[in-house]
């Protein structure tokens, strides 16, 4: 779901970064109010996992492929804000050094796979864990459930973006500038793939790494 | 060891075994995820490249693209190892982006606490 470049006109882009920018802005003030030194060794690990796992691309039917994020599990750790630093900053790697989503849509990917993505997820995770304690069962599942919940809405977030497109900008023979399918074509396509496989495997993921810190470092889990 | 030098060694395995996420889609002849097609892939989907995709879309040509070395030969065994720099590359430019930033942007930790 790294909408590359040419896929989302001007009106659609300009928007997406009309509203990242103050978030980014909000992400910056609320790390420095919260995130203490000694977790950047955190935030550095999470940029990184997020970077490496979105590499591990699943094939299915249809021929196309897809991937986990890893949001959630940073949005759980360390909360959304630093979560939202944490995939925006692999997400402009990727896109300026190789490709993986464009540079005019670097707005609209990290609101989808980074903001979006870590606040659904830690909301999701929040609401389900309320109080529980650090090392119950009850927080990888709410931390599981959240994250599958958290990447269908960034796929959605996309798919979303992407069938406007035919809607908001047509050239004068009427035929769309920027990505030619509408709702009816995105939304399915992305949401089924996502529902079906990848919001299990980014399930997964968070519930493996979550119980990794219940046996290891418990007091990651109640700071949050 | 600590968690987060063990951390690292998980993120180490996952560059190693990184190609697997380039081997198995080629295996199954799959192409690249939905909705990210070359401008010749929209061609043959659509049968024509929407004017604004065509223009937005030469705006940036990135270094290392589809991560894969520049100049790289064709191949699984080619492809794997410059996934795997990619990957390198990819997560010490992360990590260290963000640790910049958390030392820059994180309060310094007050000394009187714990």
């Amino acid at each position: 779901m790294h909408i590359p470049d040419g896929y989302l006109g001007p009106a659609t882009y300009g928007a997406m970064f009309g509203v990242m920018i103050p978030i980014w802005t909000a992400a910056s003030w609320k790390l420095n109010k919260t995130l203490k030194t000694r977790q950047a060794p955190y935030l550095a690990l999470g940029a990184a996992f997020t970077f490496v796992i979105m590499m591990f691309n699943i094939p299915v039917l249809g021929g196309t492929t897809g991937h986990a994020a890893g949001t959630t599990i940073i949005a759980v750790l360390l909360g959304p804000w630093a979560a939202t630093i944490a995939v925006s900053v692999a997400l402009i790697i990727q896109a300026l050094l190789f490709g993986d989503g464009g540079i005019t849509t670097i707005g609209a990917n990290c609101f989808n796979m980074a903001a979006a993505g870590a606040f659904s997820g830690y909301g999701i995770y929040r609401l389900i864990a309320l109080r529980a304690e650090a090392k119950s069962k009850r927080r990888w599942i709410a931390a599981a459930i959240a994250a599958y919940v958290s990447l269908n809405v960034s796929a959605l977030l996309a798919a979303f973006q992407l069938g406007i497109q035919p809607i908001l900008e047509k050239a004068p023979d009427g035929r769309p500038l920027y990505a030619p399918f509408p709702l009816g074509v995105t939304v399915p396509a992305m949401a089924l793939a996502h529902l079906l496989l990848f919001g299990f495997v980014e399930a997964g993921i968070t519930a493996l790494v979550v119980k990794y810190f219940q046996k290891n470092d418990p007091d990651m889990l109640s700071r949050s | 060891m600590t968690t987060v030098k063990k951390l690292w060694m998980v993120i180490g395995i996952l560059v190693i075994l990184s190609p697997l996420g380039f081997i198995i889609p080629a295996l199954f002849g799959a192409g690249g995820a939905w909705g990210e097609w070359s401008l010749e892939e929209i061609k043959k989907l659509t049968g024509y490249v929407p004017q604004g995709m065509e223009k937005l879309s030469r705006l940036w040509s990135s270094p290392l693209q589809n991560y894969a070395m520049p100049g790289q030969r064709e191949g699984l065994v080619h492809g794997s190892l410059g996934y795997i720099i990619a990957a390198l590359a990819g997560v010490a430019l992360a990590a260290g982006i963000a640790y910049l930033l958390a030392r820059i942007l994180g309060r310094r930790e007050e000394r009187k606490n714990d």
